[in-house]
């Protein structure tokens, strides 16, 4: 198996790029907020879809495949010219998609690079988790360009993330050991991948859903969150990203199910990683239970998914970090 | 649930008497609350949650099942602490009677929501569609148009429009017509069939921690034989509750070699064992035909409704020791690998001296070889192990010799000397020194003990589980109706067709008012949409829509008999009841509708 080194460099280069988009976008985000002087209107604006939808126009200029025109003078009510806020908003938004072309870049040429697919290690996971979180964003912010002040919110846990994963987590282009080579590599470990993306956007709808729920009973606290878009909005995002990301997971603990059943002789031992997929799962059937039961409906769910998230990141840093499981290649118990 | 029995029959009855019937109907009552309790959607949440809560510290101790030498570990490093833990089952979450306790009350409250809500469904299948409510226009989704053409065409044409949708069609007073129809029931079956899946899942489960069982076995890989043929041939075996060892399907396997293959920093690139087996019928029939396989990492041998496993591998030193008379023994056991990067190994080779027949002469001169090994190793004085492959084997071993406390009815690691003989003396090191193979040291009574050469062991397990094909299929119906449970919307949507006249004007000049109205009731997105759509379709002309779902204008409507009790229902009150999320008013799209 042949590992080409200079393909893995320009893997960590675009990696290096992408972060630094990604940083550069989120300070742009954050000027934006800096910028809104009146957060009431702001609220108005983000709340009532018409007015939005008019005002954001489409939230991705320049991207491939973006066939709305990006200037939204075509006739129609006379609008307020674009204010300083919104121009940083939507500079913001190129970047984003930038860093994410870059991003996407880096794990292909590093697929390429180790000939197999890109998340064989906690590094490549971890980048994998946070492209598909960054896609989900845009795929929002295109049907949602109202959402784009939730910039910040999404970017900053990925960059720490990324942060990490180049640091702590980073290892050199390698092919895996024989217990991963198998194509429920692919099927298993993408089906996290994108579930684990997918619910990282929900845990911050509900964490900023907290946030603005407490503004809006007592409208003196945490004032500066009156830039969201509105609690019910938040839980809304919250909710439909969790409820496609969860049949996700239970296709992903399904298929290690099945790859654990090949590869170590049992289809669930209680391995610490089994563990806490399993407890992820079963919190994250408590939201969707919380959301039909009354008078768990809003803040309880949202801290239930909270947890849910907090479980998934447990599962990527501490179960594979601090605990000894079964995911290397075990020699005699 | 304000209902409830012991009001009842303390109001009813006057002052109750302690007669039995009270007493029973009391009893009855408390029974039918704790079901009503324990069947309550408040209840599987805490329990769920609960479930959660006692899982975690699975994750966070190590557990005896997938690793007892870590739970030792665990107790040496925290010598006040474990023993504390132990009690608590800490070390065993998942066969403690508290972890039992939580889910058997989640899935009998399962059981207890599913049946009725069952019942529930297939009695909605085959009624008709709700009646429309009398005031479309409070609906989330309205539309009002008018339309030439007269009450009875325009519902026809909804009625062709809305193929696959169940459909009513009723008349009102005055020559209206009205339409209903709904859509979306595959949503509830998703739901039921994905609980029940869940049910038959720990059914399958159970049922493999029955009659299932794993055992692990050592074999060298010089053409060593292992058989299935009872509970003694394995060197550990976790059986199911109803295994008792006897009756296993006896096949049988030799390893005849083992090939590793490393990439040049030390990462195992593969693992392979050529094994030959004979099945159960091959066995019986004893005919000495044996089938040849390739046993690999990730592709176990499935023979009959057993399967094996390559579980890892490792080295064992071969070592003879020339006794003063001129006999020799050969010892040769696996050594375990304490680094698995590098398979630097450490282990114990126990000799019996040969012909000693007196029992305490005999416990004078058992040897032992013990040390560590290394199949590349670095050179030098202190020997470590740089590779894993068998490029430059060598072994830095202490001789032992006395009583090695094989009788002392003690378990003993097959790894380790005994270090309580140590300590007593009664075991002592007679030589120190690092060999390669066919090197030697000679002791000083004369006795030479030989490296010969390395041979490789393989760690196999074998499992049986009857109901794994049952639990994976119950998986792939879970997955299939949690997948329709959350992406099939529930959807109804109403036509009333009035003609036009003084008590409802036609805007136009349209011969019919036509009025849209709409509801979701699950949480998806898109029916906005897919309202609009139809309202574009059905009455062209002049549409609107509420955008927000607007709940207190739904709860108004009360009183009024026309409205389906899911917009009518004071959702707070109802919710808690297991049926709450098919009955209440959801509608999350206003959202949505932004026109796009
Ligand atoms: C083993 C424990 C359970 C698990 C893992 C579980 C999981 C789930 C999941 C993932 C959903 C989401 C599907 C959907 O929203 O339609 C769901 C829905 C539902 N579950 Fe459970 N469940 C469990 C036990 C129960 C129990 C004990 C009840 C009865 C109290 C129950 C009643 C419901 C109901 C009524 C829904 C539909 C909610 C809705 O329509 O939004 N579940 N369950």
């Amino acid at each position: 198996m042949v590992v080409d080194a200079q393909l893995g460099q320009w893997g960590d280069w675009l990696f290096g790029s992408a972060l630094a988009v990604y940083v550069l976008a989120m300070v742009l985000h954050a000027v934006e907020h800096g910028l809104l002087r009146r957060p009431e209107a702001a609220t108005e604006q983000a709340r009532v879809p018409v007015a939005a939808a008019g005002a954001a126009g489409t939230g991705t200029p320049g991207t491939p495949g973006t066939d709305t025109p990006a200037t939204t003078d075509d006739g129609g009510p006379a609008r307020p010219p674009r204010s300083r806020a919104e121009r940083f908003g939507r500079m913001g938004v190129s970047l984003t998609v930038l860093g994410f072309g870059l991003h996407l870049a880096m794990l292909v040429v590093r697929g390429f690079a180790a000939q197999r697919v890109p998340w064989g290690n906690m590094y490549e996971f971890t980048a994998a988790i946070c492209l598909v979180a960054v896609g989900a964003w845009l795929v929002v912010l295109r049907r949602r360009p109202e959402l784009r002040r939730l910039g910040v919110f999404v970017l900053l846990p990925v960059i720490v993330l990324m942060f990490l994963a180049g640091t702590v987590l980073y290892t050199r282009t390698a092919p895996v050991v024989p217990a991963l080579r198998s194509y429920w590599l692919t099927i298993h470990v993408s089906a996290a991948v994108i579930a684990s993306g997918i619910l990282l956007l929900a845990g911050v709808a509900s964490c900023l859903y907290l946030l603005r729920a407490a503004h809006e009973t007592n409208p003196a606290r945490l004032a500066w969150t009156s830039r969201l878009p509105g609690a019910d909005v938040l839980d809304r995002v919250a909710y439909r990203a969790t409820a496609l990301a969860f049949p996700i997971w239970t296709f992903a603990v399904i298929t290690g199910a099945i790859w654990a059943e090949a590869a170590w002789g049992r289809y669930w031992g209680w391995d610490p990683k089994e563990t806490t997929a399993f407890v992820a799962w079963v919190v994250y059937a408590g939201y969707l239970h919380a959301r039909s039961t009354a008078g768990w409906r809003g803040r309880r769910a949202a801290v239930i998914n909270v947890v849910g998230f907090a479980v998934m990141i447990f599962n990527l840093f501490f179960v594979n970090l601090v605990v000894t499981g079964l995911h290397s290649y075990a020699g005699v118990g | 649930m304000t209902s409830t029995l012991p009001q009842a029959s303390a109001g009813d009855a006057g002052p109750p008497p302690p007669s039995r019937p009270g007493r029973l109907r009391r009893a009855l009552a408390l029974a039918r609350n704790t079901w009503r309790g324990l069947t309550s959607m408040r209840t599987a949440l805490i329990l769920l949650f609960l479930l959660a809560v006692a899982a975690l510290p699975g994750a966070v101790l190590p557990q005896r099942t997938p690793s007892p030498n870590a739970v030792d570990d665990y107790f040496g490093q925290h010598p006040t602490l474990a023993p504390v833990l132990d009690d608590l089952g800490m070390f065993d979450v998942f066969a403690t009677p508290w972890f039992a306790a939580i889910y058997l009350l989640l899935f009998v409250s399962l059981i207890g929501c599913l049946v009725p809500r069952s019942i529930e469904h297939l009695r909605g299948i085959r009624t008709e569609p709700v009646a429309v409510p009398r005031n479309l226009a409070r609906l989330p989704h309205h539309a009002e148009s008018t339309s030439d053409e007269d009450p009875d065409a325009v519902v026809a044409r909804a009625r062709r429009r809305l193929r696959g949708w169940r459909v009513a069609v009723r008349s009102e007073p005055g020559g209206v017509r009205t339409l209903s129809a709904e859509k979306g029931a595959l949503r509830e079956v998703g739901n039921l069939v994905f609980h029940l899946s869940l049910v038959a899942l720990l059914g399958g489960i159970a049922a493999g921690e029955l009659f299932g069982y794993e055992g692990q076995v050592i074999v060298m890989a010089d053409g060593s034989e292992f058989c299935n043929s009872g509970i003694y041939a394995y060197d550990s075996f976790r059986p199911g509750l109803q295994v008792d060892g006897t009756g296993l399907d006896p096949f049988c396997l030799t390893v005849d070699g083992f090939r590793a293959t490393f990439r040049p920093d030390g990462q195992p690139d593969s693992f392979e064992a050529d094994v030959r087996y004979q099945d159960t019928a091959a066995v019986q029939r004893g005919d000495g035909v044996w089938q040849e396989h390739d046993l690999a990492v990730n592709d176990p041998l499935r023979i009959d409704g057993e399967r094996v496993y390559l579980l890892g591998h490792g080295y064992a030193p071969r070592f003879t020791v020339t006794f003063p008379d001129g006999q020799q023994r050969v010892g040769l056991v696996q050594w375990r690998p304490v680094d698995q990067a590098t398979l630097l190994s450490e282990g114990a080779t126990k000799i019996d001296p040969p012909g000693v027949t007196d029992e305490a002469q005999r416990r004078r001169s058992q040897l032992a070889i013990t040390g560590l090994f290394a199949p590349t190793s670095s050179g030098g004085g202190l020997v470590t192990s740089v590779f894993p492959a068998l490029n430059n084997p060598e072994v830095a071993v202490d001789v032992l010799r006395g009583d090695l406390g094989l009788d002392s009815g003690r378990a003993q690691s097959i790894f380790s000397v005994d270090q309580g003989m140590v300590e007593q003396g009664r075991l002592v090191r007679v030589a120190r020194e690092n060999l390669r193979p066919g090197e030697e040291i000679t002791l000083d009574d004369g006795t030479r003990v030989r490296f010969d050469d390395v041979q490789n062991w393989v760690s196999l397990q074998v499992s049986h589980d009857p109901a794994q094909t049952a639990v994976l299929l119950a998986a792939i119906a879970l997955l299939g109706g949690l997948t329709l449970s959350l992406t099939v919307r529930r959807r109804r949507f109403w036509v009333r067709a009035v003609p036009a006249g003084p008590t409802v004007p036609s805007t136009t000049d349209g011969r019919t008012v036509v009025m849209l109205g709409g509801l979701a009731r699950t949480d998806r997105a898109g029916y906005g949409e897919e309202f609009g759509r139809l309202a574009a379709e059905l009455a062209p002309r002049r549409t609107g829509d509420a955008g927000e779902p607007d709940t207190e204008v739904t709860g108004r409507t009360v009183p009024d008999p026309a409205v389906p009790e899911e917009v009518a229902g004071d959702v707070p009150a109802v919710a808690d009841d297991r049926t709450a999320p098919a009955r209440e008013a959801r509608d999350d799209d206003g959202e949505d509708d932004d026109g796009r």
